[in-house]
């Protein structure tokens, strides 16, 4: 099954083609790395199937809604997060998880119990009263995964979740992709760590508003007769 | 003389103890690295060593002037690029280029020299309003910015974070050009990768400093005998990992897995690899490789832990 089918996908910003025409689909529970250079077009990508931006042409399918006639529905249906903006942190963590989840309508004695499964999943259960802002970073992005698919959505797409984040937590915070899409959570991310594109089931990378490479990490490779995804990047970019 | 010197600075927010007990030296023509990830402390010691932030004690020494009596000679010594785009959005390229060199009486033809390779780059977009400039474009101005009256250090705090791979590199190749010009660079990152492009580096965590060498000496000081192995499923073996009883640390690198020794190597790996094949896993072939900075940052904060 696909959760995201992008068609012909197109945003123009007056004279600049910020996407331009961009096909491919994500299966159901797919780790999917979207890649590629500041200004390729990555965001405005996903701002469209997020349902936050009308495409100029072409449309796309997520979670089995339309990005022109049903946006409404696709923000029900998907989780979304990034480093930029995650949690506030004038609320504490509990507060934070019972705001996103009743935005997205989770009735409240189930929310609860939601909200102390994921924190106990994390290790977090004496925690939930502390301000957002006591706590260190790399907590912080994981509370906002654990966040940001509380309401299960089908799709959940993370822009840079990792930036700045410590080796370990990094990898932590790698451990919870997996087991979301181990639950058939399909996962969009973005990401600035060549290594971490490896852990993807397939990766995609992005120029000038294209849609160049696509494939598995090892595919790619071997396609560019490289050891790593990093020299895929690099010797792509620069070609 | 060192050209920075720190003794013993502390710095407390509220109940965060952001810096403890920082000392280290940074000597002329150095690029100096502080790697560490978000939240360690690296912006708070920028911002003490800049003079825009006092310490709760401690001293320091930059240029051999204290920063807290001389903080005047200090800011116009200095040059620095804050972790946040501080220029002037709706001023073009040229406009803050010439507004920072009257700030510092000076102009862009006296010091045309040193900003000359990212000058030119920035050239045809010299009358564009900055901020309409792309990340990396921004970036590059901000650095001309900074060193417009020619300073003999230069700090630049995360110039690369959120910058994609490509740029990254192409970003340290100016710096190094910089250095050759004959200015000390201290500049901070949360990429491990970076840390081989500095001289010397001090890593950073929670506030403190857990080393400060060279890169060489770091990976040189690592304790473990380090294996990798290709691996499709990292998630899977991690799974199993704990049943293994030899004292080792492990994590997925890449589409590798790292395994980290601290028995005996000729015991340990054969013990792997027949644990490996008891628990039904098809592996790759393991091989004894040389740590990188990241491999030794995961080593040393895990010892603290």
């Amino acid at each position: 099954m696909q959760s995201i089918v992008a068609k012909d996908l197109t945003k123009q910003f007056g004279d600049f083609t910020a996407v331009n025409h961009i096909n491919f689909s994500v299966e159901k529970g797919e780790i999917f790395g979207f890649l590629g250079a500041n200004g390729a077009g990555k965001t405005t990508a996903i701002k469209m199937m997020s349902g936050l931006l009308l495409p100029t042409s072409g449309d796309a399918i997520v979670g089995g809604y339309s990005i022109r006639t049903d946006s409404k529905q696709i923000k029900r249906h998907i989780g979304y997060m990034s480093q930029r903006f995650s949690l506030y942190n004038d609320l504490t963590i509990f507060e934070n998880m019972q705001l996103f989840g009743t935005v997205y309508g989770i009735p409240a004695k189930e929310l609860k119990d939601r909200i102390h499964q994921s924190l106990s999943k994390l290790k977090m259960d004496d925690q939930a009263n502390s301000l957002v802002a006591s706590i260190p970073l790399g907590w912080k992005q994981k509370l906002a995964f654990a966040t940001a698919i509380l309401h299960r959505p089908e799709i959940v797409f993370l822009d840079e979740p990792t930036s700045g984040v410590d080796p370990i937590v990094r990898r932590e915070f790698w451990k919870l992709i997996y087991q979301a899409a181990a639950s058939g959570i399909t996962i969009f991310v973005t990401t600035h760590y060549m290594d971490e594109a490896e852990y993807c089931h397939r990766i995609s990378i992005m120029a000038e508003g294209s849609l160049k490479l696509i494939g598995t990490p090892s595919e790619l490779k071997q396609q560019m007769g490289v050891d790593t995804i990093d020299d895929v990047f690099v010797k792509f970019v620069k070609r | 003389m060192s050209e920075i010197d720190i003794q013993h600075i502390n710095k407390r927010f509220g109940k965060v103890e952001a810096l403890k007990d920082i000392n280290l030296t940074v000597e002329a023509g150095e690029v100096f690295g502080l790697v560490g990830p978000d939240g360690a402390g690296k912006s708070t010691l920028f911002n003490i060593l800049t003079t825009l932030l006092l310490p709760d004690s401690g001293s320091a020494t930059i240029l051999g002037m204290d920063i807290i009596n001389d903080y005047l000679q200090i800011r116009r010594s200095i040059g620095y690029l804050p972790g946040v785009f501080s220029l002037y959005p709706d001023l073009s390229v040229q406009e803050n280029l010439d507004f920072f060199a009257a700030m510092y009486k000076s102009s862009i033809r006296d010091n045309m020299n040193i900003i000359k390779p990212i000058w030119d780059q920035l050239l045809p977009f010299k009358d564009r309003p900055a901020g309409k400039l792309s990340g990396g474009m921004k970036q590059k101005l901000a650095l001309c910015c900074a060193l417009i009256h020619k300073p003999s250090l230069l700090f630049l705090d995360e110039p690369t974070t959120g910058v994609d791979p490509v740029s990254r590199r192409e970003f340290w190749d100016i710096l190094k050009d910089i250095q050759h010009k004959g200015v000390t660079v201290v500049v901070s990152t949360p990429y491990m990768d970076e840390a081989t492009r500095c001289d010397r580096i001090a890593l950073i965590q929670n506030g403190n400093i857990i080393e400060i060498n060279t890169p060489n000496n770091i990976i040189a000081n690592f304790k473990g005998h380090l294996c990798t192995m290709p691996t499709s499923d990292i998630f899977g073996l991690m799974k199993i990992m704990d049943r293994f009883e030899l004292k080792c640390n492990y994590y997925p690198y890449g589409e590798h897995f790292h395994i980290v020794f601290y028995d005996d190597i000729k015991k340990a790996l054969p013990a792997f690899e027949q644990f490996l094949e008891k628990n039904g896993r098809v592996h790759g072939e393991i091989s004894s490789i040389q740590p990188n900075i990241e491999d030794c940052f995961i080593e040393l904060i895990q010892m603290k832990l």
